[in-house]
C-alpha cells in the first residue's frame, strides 16, 4: 500500500521544512504542490526530499490540491493524505486518518478538529460551525469540521473526486470534496485530531471577509454543478 | 425636457463609436447593425417618451418608460450572469495551464 502525502504550499518557508521533516516516517512520499511562492518554500521541501511541482501562477488552494492528487495518483498511491504546510496538523495522527481506509470501511475520512472542543479558539469555532451548517444545506453532507485540510483518500475515491476538473480557488475546495462525496456516494469517515494552533497557523486560516467570498462562490458552484 | 437632450447627445456619441469601430473593422458587420439599431430604437425611445406606452399597455406595464427599465434590469442582470460564467471559464482554463505547465516541467526534469 503506498500511502503518498500532498501537501499544498503557497510561501510557507517558516514551516513547510519541519512539516516535512515530521510526516517523512509516515508516508512512502511527499508531493509538495509550491503554488507560486515567492519565498523558498519550493527549495526547503525539495531539501526535505520531496517531489515538489510549481505552479507558476498562485491559482489557489484548490487548485494546488488538484495538482497534487493527479501527480500522486499518476505516481501509483493506494492512499492519498492532503495535509496542511502551516504546521497545524500532527503526523502522528496519520495512521488513525489511515486505518480506516487499510480496514476497507471507508473511502474517504476527514481529520475532524472539533472532537476536542477547547482546542480550537472561539473565534474559531463559531466560524466553522457557520461553515459546516452551510456546507450542510448546500451538499447535505454533515461533518462536524468541514474545512479541514487533513484528509484520507482510497485512490478509487481520489479519481472519483476528480479534482482537477473543476476550479476552485480557495476556502471552498473543502465543501466541494464533500459536495463530490455526496455526489459520488463514497463512504466518508471522521477521525479526531488534535491541532496545533500557533499563532502562524491561526494568521493562515480565513478571516471574515474571505468567509463571505467562499459563501458567495459556493453557492455559485452548487446552482452551477 | 433637458434630460431627453443629455441622452439624445449621448446616444449620438455612442452611435459615432459604433460607426468608427465599423470602419476601423473591429467589429463585424452583424455586430454594428445590432448596435446601431440598438442606439437608433433608445434614440426613437428618449425623443417620443409615449411611444412604448400602447407596448406598455399591452403587456400589462404601466408607462412605456417602466417597459424600458425593466427590460434593462433583466438584460443587465443577465449580461452580468454571462460575464460571470465566462470569468469562471477563464480562471478554470488558466488553472489547467499552469497544471500542466507544472506537470511538464516535472516530466523533463531528470531526477
Amino acid at each position: 500500500m503506498k500511502r503518498v502525502a500532498v501537501i499544498p504550499a503557497y510561501n510557507e518557508e517558516r514551516t513547510i521544512g519541519t512539516v516535512l521533516s515530521e510526516l517523512r516516517p509516515f508516508v512512502d512520499a511527499m508531493i509538495v504542490i509550491d503554488d507560486g511562492s515567492r519565498d523558498a518554500t519550493a527549495a526547503i521541501a525539495e531539501r526535505e526530499g520531496a517531489i515538489v511541482y510549481r505552479h507558476f501562477l498562485n491559482r489557489g488552494l484548490g487548485a494546488a490540491l488538484g495538482t497534487g492528487m493527479e501527480v500522486a495518483l499518476r505516481q501509483g498511491a493506494d492512499v492519498l493524505i492532503t495535509f496542511d504546510a502551516d504546521g497545524q496538523h500532527r503526523a502522528n495522527d496519520i495512521p488513525a486518518i489511515v486505518a480506516p481506509l487499510l480496514r476497507g470501511t471507508a473511502d474517504v475520512v476527514i481529520g475532524v478538529r472539533t472532537k476536542n472542543k477547547h482546542a480550537m479558539p472561539v473565534g474559531r469555532r463559531i466560524a466553522n460551525t457557520m461553515a459546516n451548517v452551510i456546507t450542510f444545506f448546500l451538499f447535505g453532507i454533515w461533518t462536524s469540521d468541514s474545512q479541514s485540510g487533513f484528509r484520507a483518500f482510497t485512490s478509487q475515491a481520489a479519481r472519483a473526486l476528480d479534482l482537477a476538473r473543476y476550479h476552485f480557488e480557495n476556502m471552498e475546495v473543502s465543501s466541494a470534496i464533500l459536495s463530490q462525496v455526496a455526489r459520488h456516494k463514497l463512504r466518508f469517515f471522521e477521525v479526531a485530531i488534535e491541532p496545533v494552533y500557533t499563532s502562524y497557523s491561526l494568521s493562515k486560516g480565513q478571516g471574515f471577509r474571505e468567509g463571505i467570498r467562499t459563501f458567495v462562490r459556493l453557492i455559485i458552484y452548487r446552482v452551477l454543478h | 425636457m433637458l434630460i431627453q437632450y443629455l441622452l439624445i447627445l449621448f446616444v449620438f456619441f455612442a452611435l459615432s463609436r459604433v460607426v468608427m469601430r465599423a470602419k476601423a473593422h473591429e467589429i463585424t458587420t452583424r455586430e454594428f447593425l445590432f448596435w446601431f439599431f440598438f442606439w437608433l430604437c433608445a434614440a426613437i425611445v428618449i425623443a417620443w417618451p409615449n411611444s412604448l406606452n400602447r407596448f406598455a399597455d399591452v403587456l400589462g406595464v404601466g408607462r412605456g418608460v417602466d417597459v424600458v427599465l425593466y427590460a434593462a434590469l433583466v438584460i443587465l442582470f443577465y449580461v452580468v450572469f454571462r460575464i460571470f460564467t465566462r470569468i469562471e471559464r477563464i480562471e478554470r482554463d488558466i488553472t489547467l495551464l499552469v497544471r500542466r505547465k507544472a506537470l511538464e516541467e516535472n516530466d523533463h526534469e531528470p531526477r
